[in-house]
């Protein structure tokens, strides 16, 4: 009986491990089809986020796919993707990383939704050597740890809110200003606040509130009073969508008149759909709008991509897709340019990327990020009841005039 | 630090005035939780989740074109209700164990209910319109949004209605006698099953008011329960069970403590503080039991 149960074990250990082998020694490229792995928040506390993330590189496989797909030593391969739910938790995403790696085989990663779970992954992908391209992750600290395999498409996190704070010196006739800010205290949005920092040293501009907001925070009162009574030409908060949408409701409800509002996440949070007027003349942080003048042959422009995106999935893209949907075109043409599926050879080929995308330039920096791409501001405008958002800055893609300053709300109907 | 607070009145009377707001709104998901804690001995670590699910019956009372106000009607209706349910579900199994298996029952009660709430309702921050706008004093130098003001009125409200309730009705003196003598009182003809389940049932009631308010002051989100379960916890640690004016009181004086922490310490203290002032409680009754207990000696 006894030998029995080892002859058994031993089958079927033997089964395991030859079946392991093979997959592993196939799954980077099954066939016609080249296997990309990626762990994303399908449900838990990022769930919406990383379902937008999800449809951005769904969209970009789709339409590589059906336009020849990607063109290695001379024969057309198809993208495919295998998906895990990382439950919005980093431990679970780095062990899903482990998972794709040693079990699925996957050679070449996409990155999951947010930069905490980026840097949860990030160091499985760069123990493994796995060329990973991530369009999520914004937190300064990835891109100073020296990883060689990360790559993402988007403006590191400091660039977020830069631009405002020069925008605001601009109107104040050249001279510093006095900044208040309020920022959650979580690597995105600590790394706005560095970068605010760096604006304010430059600038000669004096930051006159600096809050921390706690993750369970949703009461800014103490700080808006305080913004009440100090009175500082530019008010800037950061806390994601539950941070902008607490603000827009208390600076409302508060009647706090600043000069000049900026934001992060105004579009994740449906701003100007869930408060309505209340947000208009919020100035809001994003990696892109449809309206940028960028193009390539797969999304054509920005337009259509949003047009395109809307017939796919019943709603308009947030940038959190866009974003995704880039960084298969990064793929496509790193695979190309290697012509070879070696993964160091791809990850040098991603290393000299320079190109163009409907999402905007792409080339990445010894960090990793992606330094051909300036961030773009945003302000929420009214028109009766409905509000839309409308490019302001930088003023090479300006649709409309940046107002300024925010009428008071005694004045505001 | 920082002593702008004191350099400015008008920050203080902004900052009492706040707290005292908020506070009441505390004291009502407090009392709930006094309330089953001391009938059923059971410290609900879901009790912010029943409040987080009583603000998205308001919200979907708002998306539906209905004013979210009435939710401070509704959701107690239908809270109740869930409240009755948990209790024939899990509760009931685990009342007569130790503290330690209600934990861990309620405990996973709140994890059911984010991701269920997660399914239902999505990840997005929500928020519901009330439109009341704002009432401003002393030259509009301090400002109180009306939903506030409305939500601490009906919170008062309802706890002056339950205390009425408790002391007149049938009911709520099963209860009570529940309360004190479990045994006894069952002896005595009273059904405990059902003043139990009654009472985790009045329990959810309160805490869907209190999520319908949150929804027009503050925001809803499946994931901020929580916060709701340990300053709940702390005040009724503070006020004792099945009193009242103490529960009110400590509510407000929790309040007024964040405010006042959030100026003085800085924002990012303010939850922090709340788990010393915790702490600093916690020794504190522990010395002054310990004490009372060599006097009987």
């Amino acid at each position: 009986m006894n030998k029995l149960v080892k002859l058994f074990t031993i089958f079927i250990s033997a089964i395991t491990l030859t079946l392991a082998s093979i997959s592993s020694s196939f799954a980077k490229v099954e066939g016609e089809y080249i296997v990309l792995g990626s762990a994303i928040s399908l449900t838990g506390k990022y769930s919406s986020n990383g379902v937008h993330t999800q449809n951005g590189y769904n969209m970009a496989v789709e339409r590589i796919n059906k336009m020849g797909g990607v063109k290695v030593g001379g024969k057309s391969y198809k993208f495919e993707i295998i998906y895990y739910d990382d439950e919005s938790n980093p431990k679970r995403a780095a062990q899903l990383a482990e998972r794709l790696i040693k079990q699925d085989g996957v050679h070449y990663m996409l990155g999951p939704y947010s930069s905490g779970l980026t840097k949860a992954i990030a160091p499985v992908t760069e123990k493994y050597k796995i060329p990973m391209v991530e369009a999520n992750g914004a937190s300064r600290s990835l891109f100073t740890k020296g990883y060689k395999y990360l790559f993402a498409v988007l403006s590191p996190a400091n660039q977020y809110l830069e631009v405002a704070i020069d925008l605001a010196v601009e109107k104040n006739g050249g001279k510093p200003v006095k900044i208040a800010q309020a920022f959650e205290q979580d690597a995105f949005s600590q790394d706005v606040r560095l970068g605010i920092l760096d604006a304010a040293k430059r600038t000669g501009s004096e930051i006159i509130i600096d809050d921390k907001l706690p993750k369970e925070l949703n009461d800014m009162a103490a700080t808006l009073a305080k913004v009440k009574a100090v009175k500082p030409d530019v008010l800037v908060v950061s806390g994601h969508t539950k941070g902008a949408l607490t603000a827009i409701r208390q600076i409302s409800e508060m009647k706090v008149d600043v000069p000049m509002l900026a934001m992060t996440h105004c579009d994740a949070a449906k701003l100007s759909k869930q408060h309505g007027k209340k947000s208009e003349y919020a100035l809001c942080a994003s990696q892109w709008h449809k309206n940028l003048s960028y193009k390539d042959k797969f999304f054509g422009s920005g337009k259509k991509y949003d047009k395109d995106f809307k017939k796919e999935f019943g709603y308009a893209p947030p940038y959190q897709s866009a974003e995704s949907s880039a960084a298969l075109l990064v793929f496509k043409d790193a695979f190309e340019r290697a012509n070879s599926f070696d993964r160091d050879k791809v990850r040098d080929a991603l290393k000299t990327t320079e190109m163009q995308t409907f999402y905007g330039n792409i080339k990445f920096g010894p960090g990793g990020q992606n330094v051909a791409k300036p961030m773009i501001l945003f302000q929420v405008r009214c028109k009766g009841d409905v509000c839309e958002n409308k490019v302001v800055a930088p003023t090479k893609w300006a649709s409309d005039k940046f107002y300024h300053p925010i009428p008071k709300w005694s004045e505001r109907s | 630090m920082d002593f702008l607070i004191f350099k400015a009145p008008m920050l203080m009377v902004q900052a009492s005035l706040d707290g005292i707001l908020l506070g009441i709104l505390f004291a009502l998901i407090a009392y709930g939780m006094a309330l089953q804690w001391g009938v059923m001995n059971i410290i609900n670590i879901a009790q912010g989740d029943l409040v987080i699910l009583g603000g998205y019956i308001a919200y979907t009372m708002y998306l539906a074109g209905i004013h979210p106000a009435w939710g401070v009607i509704v959701s107690p209706i239908i809270m109740y209700f869930v409240g009755w349910a948990l209790y024939k579900l899990v509760i009931n199994k685990v009342v007569d164990r130790d503290l330690f298996i209600s934990i861990l029952a309620t405990f996973g009660i709140a994890i059911v209910f984010q991701q269920l709430m997660n399914f239902i309702f999505g990840a997005d921050v929500v928020v519901a319109q009330s439109e009341y706008g704002t009432t401003m004093l002393f030259d509009n130098s301090v400002t109180l949004p009306n939903s506030k003001i409305f939500s601490a009125f009906i919170s008062v409200l309802y706890a002056i209605a339950l205390v009425v309730y408790m002391k007149k009705s049938r009911l709520g003196r099963a209860i009570r006698a529940t309360a004190q003598n479990a045994r006894a009182a069952k002896i005595l003809g009273v059904d405990t099953e059902k003043v139990y389940a009654a009472t985790f049932g009045i329990n959810a009631a309160l805490c869907g008011i209190a999520g319908a308010l949150i929804s027009i002051t503050l925001t809803l989100h499946p994931y901020v329960g929580l916060p709701y379960t340990v300053r709940s916890f702390m005040i009724v640690i503070v006020a004792g069970l099945g009193n009242l004016p103490a529960v009110a009181i400590s509510g407000m004086g929790l309040g007024l403590f964040e405010e006042f922490a959030d100026y003085i310490l800085g924002t990012e203290f303010r939850i922090g503080a709340v788990f010393m002032l915790l702490v600093f409680i916690l020794v504190y009754r522990r010395f002054k039991l310990s004490k009372k207990r060599e006097y009987l000696k």
